[in-house]
């Protein structure tokens, strides 16, 4: 096999940028460190899980169109799946987040596994936040005219217009669930790449 | 003199002793348990859904407060007439300090609450009645509409069950005909599709009517009320029934309960401006002299490490 490489070429740069710098262990771990051994890494992989969920159970929304759940039996439970995958989800990030905060995880140059992190979680509101409001039901209509004020009084809501169920369709459907997902892989990536970080010594303090 | 955090550089690859792992498998497990818990929930608490509320379930349930809301749209008296950007001049939004980004933002979204609440819709009726009411309406001075609709506004709202009053001396002008006639509009269903199908004929867009319900001064409120929604009771946060809503809101819904901001009138901007400055410390927490170095100070990774910590003694 050939290793040469073309340092002009964008695919070579591309490709010493992103995938040289990972070993096939370090995407596909069959060990770890001895300390990653506690019920707070569940949370992580669960987080991913219930996302997964989220997404199996929207498309299947999304197949069928937004108010398919309130004339169909099997729209009603897909939508509570939808809406429980979500509680899962905000439970399961919520405890990593707290995990991660009393492991110090930003040590040694995770940083910016933090920062996705955290961006992962405000991406997140905002993707569930448009979701409640295109329920097109009384909770969406109340939810919708109310949280209106708040993007109203900061400028959001010349762009973003919580009335608009359309927009917040598109926005719930589309964009979000793309700006999320990116986050949420880049999150994952930094972690492969950096690794879980190791416990706070005891003798260091 | 600053310690040293860890007898191990955080920051190089891990040369200690390892275990065995399963990314794989621990994937699938997830994904099965976890599919598993939303399933069960879902089937054993389901999911709320009250139904939405309409042009015509508001005149048909409480048709003193649909008919008070109508006059009012036309004084310029509700919320959304004095409201401000993006909707309309007649209000200036909310500033923090002298900063006010609504202005800045211009008007995007742009609503005459009597033209767009009242009159387009009214423009579609065949009744002749109402083609006169909304050409008197329409070639008189704003003071004069103003007039004549405060008028009836308070008479109305003076009277509070009355669904239409006399007018014997013209204090009214066409306003009683354009209320009543919004009216029966409403009761027929036809205003909820004429408020949605003034900009184009396949909405997708609700602003109209979910603005004009929120000017309601009894209906929409009360019905939230009931639902525990309303903005004293947590608002947003919360769900129809005893559905678990967007908890993850809690601290957002908090500031709205305590003062400066329960009575300020730019609690809005205040609110979120607070959530942002917030918002922005946890991202860069690990850069925060003193909350990063509270996992130190208090050990609670002694336990999420124990067993390594109880390895290593």
């Amino acid at each position: 096999m050939s290793t040469m490489s073309n340092k002009s070429s964008w695919t070579s740069r591309v490709r010493s940028a992103t995938l040289d710098k990972f070993e096939p262990e370090d995407l596909l771990p069959d060990h770890q460190p001895a300390y990653v051994a506690s019920w707070i890494y569940i949370f992580g992989v669960a987080t991913i899980a219930a996302l997964i969920m989220l997404i199996a159970s929207g498309l299947y929304l999304t197949l069928e169109g937004p108010a398919w759940w309130h004339t169909s039996s099997v729209g009603h439970y897909v939508n509570s799946v939808h809406l429980w995958s979500v509680e899962l989800f905000f439970v399961f990030m919520v405890v990593h987040l707290w995990g991660k905060f009393w492991m110090a995880a930003w040590r040694g140059r995770r940083l910016a596994t933090w920062i996705t992190g955290c961006l992962a979680f405000f991406a997140s509101i905002i993707t569930g936040f448009t979701g409640y409001i295109i329920q097109t039901n009384f909770d969406s209509q109340w939810i919708a005219t109310q949280a209106k004020d708040g993007f109203n009084a900061v400028g959001i809501g010349a762009f973003f217009n919580t009335l608009n169920t359309g927009q917040a369709i598109l926005l719930h459907v589309s964009l979000l669930p793309l700006v999320l997902g990116a986050i949420v892989l880049w999150h994952v990536i930094l972690v492969r790449r950096r690794g879980v970080v190791p416990p706070i010594d005891e003798a260091g303090e | 003199m600053r310690h040293k955090l860890s007898s191990v550089d955080p920051s190089k690859k891990w040369s200690g002793p390892l275990r065995e792992y399963d990314l794989v498998k621990e994937i699938v497990v997830a994904v099965v348990v976890v599919g598993f818990l939303a399933l069960s929930l879902a089937a054993l608490f389901s999911s709320p859904d009250e139904k939405a509320l309409t042009m015509q379930s508001w005149s048909i349930q409480a048709p003193a407060d649909f008919v008070q809301t109508a006059a009012s749209e036309l004084a310029g008296t509700t919320t959304s007439a004095s409201y401000g950007p993006p909707y309309n001049n007649n209000g200036s939004g909310q500033n923090i300090g002298p900063i006010n980004p609504a202005k800045i933002s211009g008007i995007t979204i742009p609503i005459d609450p009597a033209k767009s609440f009242v009159i387009e819709p009214l423009a579609i009726e065949p009744d002749s009645t109402t083609k006169s009411a909304i050409a008197v309406w329409s070639l008189a001075s704003s003071k004069q509409e103003i007039t004549w609709a405060s008028a009836y506004s308070d008479a109305l709202t003076k009277d509070g069950k009355a669904l239409a009053l006399a007018d014997p001396t013209g204090a009214y002008g066409p306003v009683p005909t354009l209320v009543t006639a919004l009216y029966s509009m409403a009761q027929s269903g036809a205003l909820d599709g004429a408020l949605t199908t003034s900009d184009t004929t396949l909405p997708t867009n609700f602003t109209k009517p979910l603005l004009f319900l929120a000017d309601s001064g009894t209906y929409f409120p009360d019905k939230a009320a009931a639902q525990h929604l309303s903005g004293d009771q947590w608002g947003v946060m919360n769900e129809t029934g005893s559905w678990p809503g967007q908890s993850w809101l809690w601290l957002y819904s908090l500031w709205y309960q305590i003062e400066p901001f329960k009575s300020s009138g730019n609690a809005d901007i205040l609110v979120m401006s607070l959530m942002g400055v917030l918002s922005l410390g946890l991202i860069f927490l690990p850069l925060l002299p003193i909350i990063s170095r509270i996992p130190y100070w208090i050990p609670v990774h002694r336990l999420i490490w124990r067993k390594w910590y109880q390895r290593k003694s």
